[in-house]
């Protein structure tokens, strides 16, 4: 019988044969905290009488949810965060580089293959590298600290296979959104998905990493792409890696399969207050907005801007809606900048800030008032995510997202 | 021996504790905003030893670590659901409040009584008994150890 992806990264990290289900211990390639759950994983690995961490070259550090530090409680916990790695000799990103799932594969801190962790649920996004990497909590993070290694469950593997040719102004974000509402938001619990077909080999690596990012919104464990050319031509000079082939053998056993023709899906949103809530941007156009979000490690690279200003055009920001544009970190906002498109976005009328994840976890700014909508490129729509619990979050692609900052309304981006 | 408060499908770790609030550690005053905006009672009433009974997919979202550790300042020892999402699972077990599946969670009323009697794996509410899924064994060995800081200590 043959082993998916995630069965065979499983099987060389234990140097035995795993198969799904099996519970093992596994050492970890990468380890990644942030300043949410990175002080509580300090205070556990200390409570753990650790001293040491396993490995400072493979403990990345950055901050991107409260930054600059919005209170004096995320000022202190980043010195919290800052002596610690210092005492360490962790390499500290601090609030410099941008949204850890931007900043980790573009530093070149993960390659195919590898078993990353990080306290963060979005951290299955590095799939989109052929990595296994799930999010965890702050205690499983302080263990991880001091071992390097963890308990694993092997997840049984849901395969999604996906062809054909997107529509115009349709994409990963779309086909991601469509995929949360087939398969609903639990319905991937415990399991792993691997994006297959031409769908996904056509796709370039920052929609990949859009998909993989929302595995964990269907409850999966990791959203695997199965490694390729683009894989390797993203990773060259950001990281020092033997290319090597690593995909599901013909025989593996798949969980499920599910297959798409992405042709026929059109513009999709997330209504409030589920990810699985989906439906096509036409049975709710027209809904008036008062706030856009363009940003976020689901949505906040150079190709998601430069697809809002393809919508964008010579048009404006309707007046009355608030445009918020945060580039997912400094690489991406340098690419967006020489671009002209900050210039451009600025002029049609929306604030842009810098790197970090802004108000997709009603943390730091852009909160929601009771009775507010916002449309946010992001990835949770949750009852009071960005804000008020009696207000309304939207979620959708740039372009979907663009087309109705112009309308003020939402609206279907073919119709811009 | 405590109170059911009853939660439905899908109930987000937003939800248990907003994203404002994650600065703080805690555990009382990180269960002072448990719920906040959508179940504003439950901060104020909660009693050490209350059960928290709800349907599928409990604790979904972020893998914050304060929604388990705002619940067990409130006072919760149980959270019994027909499912739960896997992070805060694990995050549960690690902090000290049992998450037990029962698959009968629909028949058990909002602010009645209940006990949970882990070692003979059932729920007991207004006089009628729904039987609990057993815990994995290897997350078993990390509750029987005192919880992951301890089995971390002892290894």
């Amino acid at each position: 019988m043959g082993y998916t992806i995630s069965e065979k990264i499983f099987s060389s990290h234990c140097k035995k044969e795993c198969s799904a289900g099996e519970v093992v211990m596994a050492p970890v390639d990468g380890a990644m905290i942030h300043d949410i759950t990175g002080p509580l994983a300090i205070n556990v690995f200390k409570e753990m009488e650790g001293s040491k961490v396993f490995d400072p070259k493979k403990v990345i550090m950055l901050f991107d949810h409260q930054i600059p530090a919005d209170s004096i409680s995320a000022a202190k916990n980043h010195v919290m965060m800052r002596e610690f790695a210092k005492e360490q000799g962790i390499f500290n990103y601090d609030i410099k580089e941008g949204v850890c799932h931007q900043v980790v594969p573009e530093k070149g801190r993960v390659k195919p293959g590898d078993i990353i962790v990080g306290s963060d649920s979005h951290t299955c996004a590095y799939g989109a590298l052929g990595a296994f990497s799930t999010g965890i909590g702050s205690t499983d993070m302080a263990y991880v600290l001091k071992f390097g290694e963890l308990y694993f469950r092997i997840p049984e593997t849901i395969k999604i296979d996906a062809n054909g040719k997107f529509q115009d102004r349709v994409g990963p974000k779309d086909l991601i959104l469509n995929l949360a509402g087939d398969i609903g938001a639990d319905g991937a619990t415990y399991r792993a998905l691997e994006f297959c077909g031409s769908a996904f080999s056509d796709m370039d690596i920052p929609g990949r990493m859009t998909c993989s990012n929302m595995a964990i919104e269907m409850g999966a464990k990791a959203g695997i792409v199965p490694p390729d050319k683009k894989t390797w031509e993203y990773l060259k000079g950001r990281c020092d890696c033997e290319q090597f082939s690593l995909s599901s053998d013909s025989d593996a056993k798949f969980f499920e399969e599910r297959s798409y023709d992405v042709s026929e899906i059109n513009p999709k949103v997330a209504v409030p207050h589920n990810v699985d809530n989906v439906v096509d941007v036409s049975e709710v156009a027209g809904k008036h907005i008062d706030q856009v979000f363009i940003g976020s490690c689901t949505n906040g690279r150079y190709e998601d801007f430069a697809e809002a200003a393809g919508v964008l055009g010579d048009n404006k920001f309707a007046d009355d809606v608030r445009v918020i544009i945060v580039p997912a970190s400094k690489d991406e906002y340098m690419k967006v900048l020489r671009a002209g498109l900050i210039e451009k976005f600025v002029e049609a009328g929306a604030l842009v800030e810098a790197p970090c994840c802004g108000p997709c976890m009603g943390g730091a700014f852009g909160l929601l008032a009771p009775g507010e909508v916002s449309l946010s490129t992001s990835n949770r729509n949750f009852k009071g995510r960005q804000g008020s619990t009696e207000a309304f979050v939207y979620l959708s692609s740039p372009a979907t997202a663009a087309a109705s900052a112009i309308k003020g309304v939402i609206t279907d981006p073919r119709e811009v | 021996m405590g109170r059911v408060w009853k939660f439905g499908d899908d109930i987000d770790t937003d939800a248990i504790i907003p994203g404002r609030f994650l600065t703080i550690y805690d555990p009382k005053e990180l269960a002072s905003h448990a719920f906040e905006g959508t179940r504003d009672e439950f901060a104020k009433e909660a009693r050490q030893g209350d059960i928290i009974v709800a349907g599928r997919n409990f604790g979904c979202g972020s893998s914050r670590e304060h929604a388990p550790i705002a619940l067990k300042g409130a006072g919760i020892e149980f959270v019994v659901a027909k499912s739960f999402a896997r992070i805060f699972y694990r995050n549960a077990i690690n902090t000290g409040i049992l998450p037990v599946v029962c698959e009968h969670t629909d028949e058990i009323s909002d602010g009645k009584q209940a006990s949970v009697n882990l070692k003979e794996s059932y729920i007991e509410s207004e006089g009628r008994i729904y039987p609990l899924d057993p815990i994995p064994e290897f997350m078993m060995k990390i509750v029987e150890a005192g919880g992951l800081v301890e089995y971390a200590k002892k290894r």
